[in-house]
């Protein structure tokens, strides 16, 4: 490709993609307030579906729309009614979290099945293409612009002239008054997801098709892309989210035929960002007030903390001490140390999303500004490691506040989606800015843990100073929560408009929040970094963030010692039990959706 | 006589309606002021206006001598104006003593420190050292919460250490109260204390409420019902469709034709509306 003729084509092309996954994330919105992020899931089980069609049954394409197109949509059905519909009535982030679990574990099992290796997806639209002025337009961009504008031709019919569109419709409208008029809004939900979701799928095998490359990954860049496409046409608008995925297709197009490829997904996300803070409902909306809020009121479930009396923290504390020298397994030594360093991370997302309500899905993120900033640190300012750590964890405490500040007016679901999209462009600007990170190369050769000339090899010295760390971060963190500081954070949690209302800034709180986070966070990616030697832009995946959330719910949210506890549960005994990898991500959604469904309030209680 | 609240030409629409519509309203200190109208005359978005969790599309408020109009609620809450709200805002996972405490917040010292990063970082620093005159001031907070919840008779006092979720409705309510008092307000704002309450539990809301006037609180007070309303104000003012239809005196306004018209005319006739009816005839 070359003539800017074929860079709009192919903008259009991925704008109508994105369009079919955004279209179901806006109905979806629309009758339920609820930001679906199990769609790039469906998306790449239909690509998997497809390919299970085309190379093995040797379907015609038709055929293997058809049976994309069911498959999803039963698929959307059995997610709703299995994951979504128990839910209702609770607290407004139940279903949120529970799209997040479903995701994982439809992602893993596509990669259990399929392996993770990338899958060629062939084509079966003839490879013909038509040149027209200085481009080219090949068949397969016209039948998925003629898919797209079917898709939205159907729709609108669907809406418009049937019974069940008239009841989605009313049903986004005003749910309650829709169900006192009779609508059966149970059916409403059900009919939305299955479109929506047939939709996503059908998204993923022309997508599959078009860069004839198919892999489970796909599926999180996917629910990314159809967030922000609907987030720029305004959530829960049908009509804005066709706009927003095209203006989204061209502007990445484009972007990389001025920027390269690297850039493609940093414009997504910056336009993520300006368009939330902006024009919080979408281009097209007012700018007067947020959309209707998603959350409001208390949105963590209601609960007593378990109270650990004083006696037991010190005989579990003193065990933790004493466990190196009884047991003498290296590798349960190391494994330990390691769900130390999660326990921090648990901590600092605990605060944040526990404490302060503000439920952050990019927290993986400080993780790698800390283990960079104290990478460099060492590297090129030749601090002693030492130094260098807390300095980082300071760093990232700062970037990190100064980062989500621009999003502190926003609420709820917003907040998740900001700090995901901040985490993406925190890794994207790493794999850029090649000055001071080596971008794609990462950072080898970081000097290990050391006091003084003293390096810390053995697996019990790392073990005792990670456990020192965690141990530090806790009380000071406990006795944050007992402060005056935490119930000030807690109100804010509960009922921001009552907080306000009673004198409180809550940006002011939500900083300091953010701050200490950032800091707990940035001195565990800190260490991270110095016992790896090696980290690059990927070593802080957003698996990891999710994980973090996982911890922080089963632990209670904002319960220091329930986040610890998660930390060994989830990253401790899947390790030292050996369960492999592929495994562990599937124990981790499925942990996440029995938790969100039979204990909101985690072992040891909100605090 | 120093007028405390001072709402001039107010107007807030909403899409096509026009919820407040050109209010103007004084309130001196010391007074004790109703607000009473049929459901959607516009009250409660009147009562938000005031404490600035909503902005006027036109005209001023001026509370203690300030003009306040669009600022913060957080600001015009140090300012001294504390309210409560119609469906019951509590902070459900904190307890009893700790919701009233949250209504103290603008009366603690490292607070109030300015709102620039400085006074914020200073402020977590003292919350991890916690200083003595921190632990003074909360201990005293602690005894005027102590204090707060003895209006309420054995309602809360017993409950202080229950989180809020678990206590009955009324007592939901009663919580607001306190911690909108805790706030030591020089203006408190009541959007229907009693809604929602049987008849003993409005009783006593009524003793409370006479109880405060008592004790020289200036009172904005919305209610539906009528006979605490006509029993305690100084002066009712009566909203229709966002306008201000009456003021006066209570026994005054109770029989002015435009009052009893707004009410009869209106479609959904709820027991206020009956009460005035039957005043009236
Ligand atoms: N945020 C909003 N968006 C749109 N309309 C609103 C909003 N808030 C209030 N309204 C409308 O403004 C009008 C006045 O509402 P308001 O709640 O102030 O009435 P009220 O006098 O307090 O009634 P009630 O006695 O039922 O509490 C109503 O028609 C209501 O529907
Ligand atoms: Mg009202």
């Amino acid at each position: 490709m070359s003539s800017w003729f074929d860079y709009t084509i192919n903008g259009l092309v991925v704008g109508n993609i994105y369009a079919l996954l955004a279209v179901g994330l806006a109905l979806i919105f629309g009758v339920s307030h609820l930001i679906n992020f199990a769609q790039g899931s469906v998306y790449s089980v239909g690509a998997y579906v497809g390919l299970v069609c085309i190379t093995y049954l040797n379907t015609p394409l038709p055929l293997t729309i058809a049976i994309v197109l069911a498959s999803c949509g039963l698929l959307g059905i059995l997610i709703e009614r299995i994951g979504l519909r128990p839910l209702q009535g609770r607290t407004r982030i139940a279903p949120l979290l529970a799209t997040i679990g479903i995701s994982l574990v439809l992602d893993q099992i596509v990669q259990l099945v399929f392996s993770a290796q990338p899958r060629a997806l062939p084509s079966q639209v003839p490879d013909w293409r038509f040149v027209i002025g200085g481009g080219s337009i090949g068949a397969l961009d016209l039948l998925i612009a003629a898919i797209g504008l079917a898709s939205a031709a159907v729709l609108f019919a669907f809406l418009r002239f049937t019974k069940l569109g008239w009841a989605v419709r009313a049903t986004a409208q005003d749910r309650e008054a829709a169900q006192q008029m009779g609508v059966d809004v149970d059916r409403v939900d059900s009919a939305v997801f299955a479109i929506a979701s047939a939709l996503g799928g059908l998204s993923g095998l022309l997508v599959g098709m078009y860069y004839n490359n198919i892999s489970p990954a796909m599926s999180f860049q996917a629910t990314l892309k159809g967030i922000v496409a609907q987030v720029i046409g305004g959530v829960g608008n049908v009509p804005g989210a066709i706009f927003g995925s095209l203006f989204l297709g061209l502007t990445e197009s484009y972007g990389i035929a001025l920027f390269g490829t690297s850039y493609r997904n940093l414009f997504a996300f910056v336009i993520l960002i300006l368009v939330l803070i902006s024009w919080p409902n979408g281009l097209f909306g007012g700018r007067r007030s947020l959309p209707p809020e998603p959350l409001t009121g208390t949105f963590i479930a209601p609960s007593r903390p378990v109270l650990l009396p004083f006696w037991l923290v010190v005989a579990l504390v003193a065990t933790g001490l004493l466990l190196p020298v009884v047991v003498t397994s290296p590798y349960v030594i190391q494994t330990l140390s390691n769900a130390w360093l999660y326990g921090m991370l648990a901590l600092s997302l605990t605060l944040v999303a526990g404490t302060a309500g503000q439920i952050s899905l990019g927290h993986a993120a400080l993780l790698a500004i800390g283990g960079y900033a104290s990478a460099l640190l060492a590297l090129d300012l030749g601090l002693s490691v030492l130094v260098a750590i807390p300095l980082a964890g300071l760093i990232t405490g700062l970037i990190g506040t100064l980062l989500v500040y621009p999003a502190f007016g926003l609420r709820g679901h917003y907040v998740a989606i900001a700090t995901l999209g901040i985490g993406e462009i925190v890794s994207l600007v790493i794999l850029n800015w090649e000055s001071l990170t080596r971008g794609p190369i990462g950072i080898t050769g970081i000097p290990p843990l050391a006091i003084g000339k003293h390096d810390f090899y053995s697996a019990p010295a790392v073990y005792w100073l990670t456990f020192a760390v965690l141990v530090g971060l806790a009380l000071l963190q406990r006795r944050l929560l007992r402060s005056p500081l935490g119930r000030t954070l807690r109100a804010i949690r509960d009922d921001d408009v009552a907080a306000r209302t009673y004198g409180i800034n809550p940006n002011r709180y939500k900083g300091l929040a953010f701050a200490f986070s950032g800091f707990v966070a940035g001195v565990s990616g800190a260490i991270t970094a110095h016992l790896y030697s090696y980290i690059n832009f990927e070593t802080f995946t957003s698996q990891i963030s999710v994980l973090a959330l996982t911890m922080a719910i089963l632990g209670g949210l904002g319960n220091v010692f329930g986040a610890i506890a998660a930390a060994i549960a989830l990253v401790g005994l899947p390790e030292i039990f050996r369960v492999a990898s592929d495994y562990r991500m599937l124990i981790y959604g499925l942990a996440l959706l029995l938790l969100i469904r039979f204990r909101p309030q985690g072992l040891f209680g909100t605090v | 006589m120093t007028t405390l609240l001072d709402v001039s030409a107010l107007v807030r629409r909403f899409g096509g309606i026009t919820a407040v519509n050109k209010i103007d309203l004084a309130v001196t200190a010391g007074e004790f002021v109703s607000i009473i109208g049929p459901n959607g005359a516009g009250k409660t978005t009147l009562f938000n206006l005031i404490s600035g969790l909503d902005r006027p599309d036109s005209g001023t408020v001026q509370f203690a001598g300030e003009t306040v109009t669009g600022l913060a609620p957080d600001h015009i809450a140090a300012r001294g104006l504390a309210r409560t709200f119609q469906h019951g805002r509590v902070f459900a996972n904190l307890t009893v003593r700790e919701n009233v405490l949250i209504g103290a917040h603008t009366r603690q010292r490292a607070a109030r420190w300015p709102a620039l990063p400085i006074g914020a970082a200073l402020e977590f620093v003292a919350a991890l050292i916690r200083p003595t005159w921190m632990r003074d001031e909360q201990e005293l907070l602690d005894q005027e919460v102590r204090d707060i919840l003895g209006i309420f008779g054995d309602r809360l006092l017993p409950r202080i250490d229950d989180p809020a979720h678990s206590l009955s409705y009324a007592n939901r309510r009663r919580v607001e109260i306190a911690r909108a008092l805790a706030l030591k307000p020089k203006l408190l704002l009541l959007d229907e204390p009693t809604a929602g309450m049987n008849q003993t539990e409005t009783a006593e809301m009524k003793a409370l409420i006479g109880e405060l006037k008592r004790r020289g609180q200036t009172i904005l007070l919305i209610e539906h019902k009528l006979d605490l309303v006509m029993q305690l104000s100084d002066r009712v003012v009566v909203m229709d469709d966002g306008i201000k239809i009456a003021e006066g005196p209570p026994q005054v306004v109770r029989h002015d034709p435009a009052v009893i018209e707004a009410y009869l005319g209106h479609p959904t006739l709820g027991a206020a509306e009956k009460v005035v009816a039957a005043e009236a005839s």
